[in-house]
């Protein structure tokens, strides 16, 4: 009892010392802002002249870049409630999506664990993201490919104005807590491999680092305006690839980190363990497919044809996903089951996202094909063959399926659904042209590549420090009786 | 014939389950059920209000066995359900009069 609540002092502490240095950093910063001011002065809307008034609003309502009327960028409703709708609907994949996803899953003295999981992150990663997250992953004064700068921490500037580094037409607000959601979420779906046998704590202890090990660096390498990996909008990516919503930042790095996770934790106690509510997994995973339409069109950052272009791919796939999946089962098991379904669903949705915004229709039915067959391959049998006790599943998905997806998406790529494949600069990185030469598969696997290497290694460090410390597993007698009771002190169904 | 009624902890059915199928003893009726003898309870807090949970999850394992197999059976039950702590159940034999199989209407013994 001494040592857990030890332990989550020096959680507490570690909060705490975090968010100080990073106010006195941001206070630092607040003194050299002034310099950093625009090279020609925007002119107000109503001083321009009407040619430049018509430009503007085009490029408003079209997504377009505002820059060469020199009228300063502003949010707009249409863009701006699209984001809305978008964090919303992101947020809602988790809570309750993920959480009565996963929840049905498991055995039912250990609901409120997976419940508990889903919330803690939620609430500990917003916080993180605020003092520093954002601005580590979106911010730009250390001009690193690796990661974002210091000028944006505790949301400094962070107002209803435009970023326009990353949209010209949608509040920098909106954009950070659209970003949040994504971050919440990814932590969240690594603790699927390692359901009923981690401790609270450590799974606490265990998301603060991996936001920095891994996250912050990594969305910043593939989504940052500096970043490594940035194919379509740093000119100077070292590895032009793409990612539209997060194949290789969300689901390879849970994924991944994931598989090495429930190595390290090794396999539950008991033996039998059906999912005690299937009927609480096929509404998170229904909920987890609506919500999808946020993270994937909503990754266009705009309500434009790039957004409506990923929610049609993401319909296909997923229900091509979903078909597949059940039909697999159906010949070689005898039966399709709803669990099927909902794993197809799932797969489809995870293989597609960073591919969302750059296939066509065909591209989007070909992947949900390879969603429903090849991560149904690892569940069914690289898992039996090696093992490992993965809970939930979150690496023959999520691990896998992202995997498939970002490989795919340099096959399967069609510049006509994406004019940014072909902009500035895509051309001046390369993107353009290995799009064309029909090699962009090879900047695919190296940033695959590099995703997986951050993973493992962040992880294997992580769960070395926090096993030392805090402890992974809870004792054999917890494990029996359930961490609903052991950890929360609570119970699911009184009746 | 004998009934044998134990009262198990639940995460010891599958062990006691196989231990039991070696022996031969082809069925069994398993209900979950709560109770408490010496071991004591645990609380459970909602906002603040403490509730203490005395009757705690156990499973309740009947089966009806010929008198040469009875302790054979409860033998096996014991060894296998026991971890030494606090709360590993109980077992009873009680007397049956008799038995019948309804699909065959065979009787005694070999009824079950």
């Amino acid at each position: 009892m001494i040592k857990t609540t030890t332990s989550k002092v020096r959680l507490l502490a570690a909060i705490a010392s975090l968010a100080m240095l990073g106010a006195v950093i941001s206070t630092l910063h607040a003194e050299d802002a002034p310099a950093a001011a625009p090279a020609s002065t925007p002119i107000a809307f109503t001083n321009a002249p009407v040619a430049a008034q018509n430009a503007f609003l085009l490029a408003a309502v079209t997504n377009g870049d505002p820059t060469p009327t020199n009228i300063a960028p502003v949010a707009i409703a249409g863009h701006n409630a699209w984001m809305m709708v978008s964090s919303l609907l992101v947020l809602m994949m988790t809570l309750p999506g993920l959480a009565l996803f996963y929840g049905g899953l498991v055995r039912s003295k250990n609901v409120l664990s997976i419940l508990a999981m889903c919330f803690g992150i939620t609430a500990m990663v917003s916080i993180i993201w605020w003092a520093v997250g954002y601005s580590l992953v979106f911010g730009a004064n250390f001009a690193s490919p690796f990661l974002g700068g210091t000028e944006n921490f505790f949301f400094k500037g962070v107002t209803s104005d435009p970023n326009t580094s990353y949209a010209y037409w949608v509040s920098q607000n909106i954009f950070a807590i659209f970003q949040l959601t994504f971050a919440i979420i990814t932590p969240a779906l690594i603790f699927g491999a390692t359901a009923e046998r981690l401790k609270f704590s450590a799974l606490m202890a265990f998301v603060f680092c991996w936001m920095f090990i891994v996250y912050f660096p990594l969305a910043h390498m593939v989504w940052g305006s500096t970043g490594f990996m940035n194919g379509v909008w740093n000119a100077a990516a070292k590895i032009p690839a793409i990612d539209f919503a997060g194949g290789t930042v969300v689901h390879m790095s849970s994924g991944w980190s994931a598989l090495i996770l429930c190595l390290i934790l090794g396999k539950r106690v008991e033996h039998s363990h059906a999912p005690h509510n299937l009927v609480m997994t096929f509404i998170g995973t229904a909920l987890l497919w609506v919500g999808w339409y946020g993270f994937n069109a909503g990754s266009a950052v705009a309500a434009d044809g790039v957004a409506a272009n990923a929610f049609l791919t993401t319909t296909l796939a997923t229900a091509v996903g979903a078909f597949t999946w059940p039909a697999i089962e159906w010949i070689f098991r005898g039966k399709p089951t709803v669990l099927g379904f909902c794993s197809g669903a799932v797969a489809g949705l995870v293989v597609i996202t960073p591919a969302c915004g750059f296939v066509n229709s065909t591209g989007a039915v070909i992947i949900g094909v390879l969603a429903g067959v090849i991560p149904y391959l690892a569940c069914t049998i690289l898992k039996h063959i090696f093992k490992y006790d993965d809970t939930l599943d979150t690496f023959g998905i999520h691990g896998v399926g992202g995997t498939v997806g970002a490989l795919i998406t340099g096959v399967l790529v069609d510049p006509a659904v994406n004019a940014n494949l072909g902009g500035a600069p895509a051309v001046a990185n390369g993107l353009a042209k290995a799009i064309t030469d029909h090699s962009l598969v090879v900047a695919q696997a190296k940033a695959a590549g590099l995703t997986i290497v951050l993973a493992v290694v962040g992880t294997v460090a992580i769960a070395f420090v926090v096993k030392l410390l805090i402890g992974l597993r809870p004792a054999v007698e917890a494990e029996h009786q359930g961490l609903d009771i052991t950890d929360h002190g609570e119970e699911a169904y009184n009746n | 014939m004998k009934k044998i009624e134990a009262i198990i902890k639940p995460f010891k059915l599958e062990e006691v389950k196989d231990a039991l199928s070696e022996l031969g003893i082809e069925g069994m009726t398993v209900t979950e059920v709560k109770g408490f003898g010496r071991q004591k309870g645990h609380t459970e807090i909602y906002r603040g209000s403490e509730y203490t949970v005395d009757f705690l999850p156990k499973i309740k394992l009947e089966i009806v066995v010929a008198d040469g197999a009875v302790e054979g059976a409860v033998a096996a039950i014991v060894k296998t359900a026991k971890t030494g702590k606090i709360g590993d159940g109980k077992v009873f034999i009680l007397p049956v009069e008799s038995a019948v199989r309804i699909r065959t209407d065979e009787t005694g013994d070999k009824a079950v």
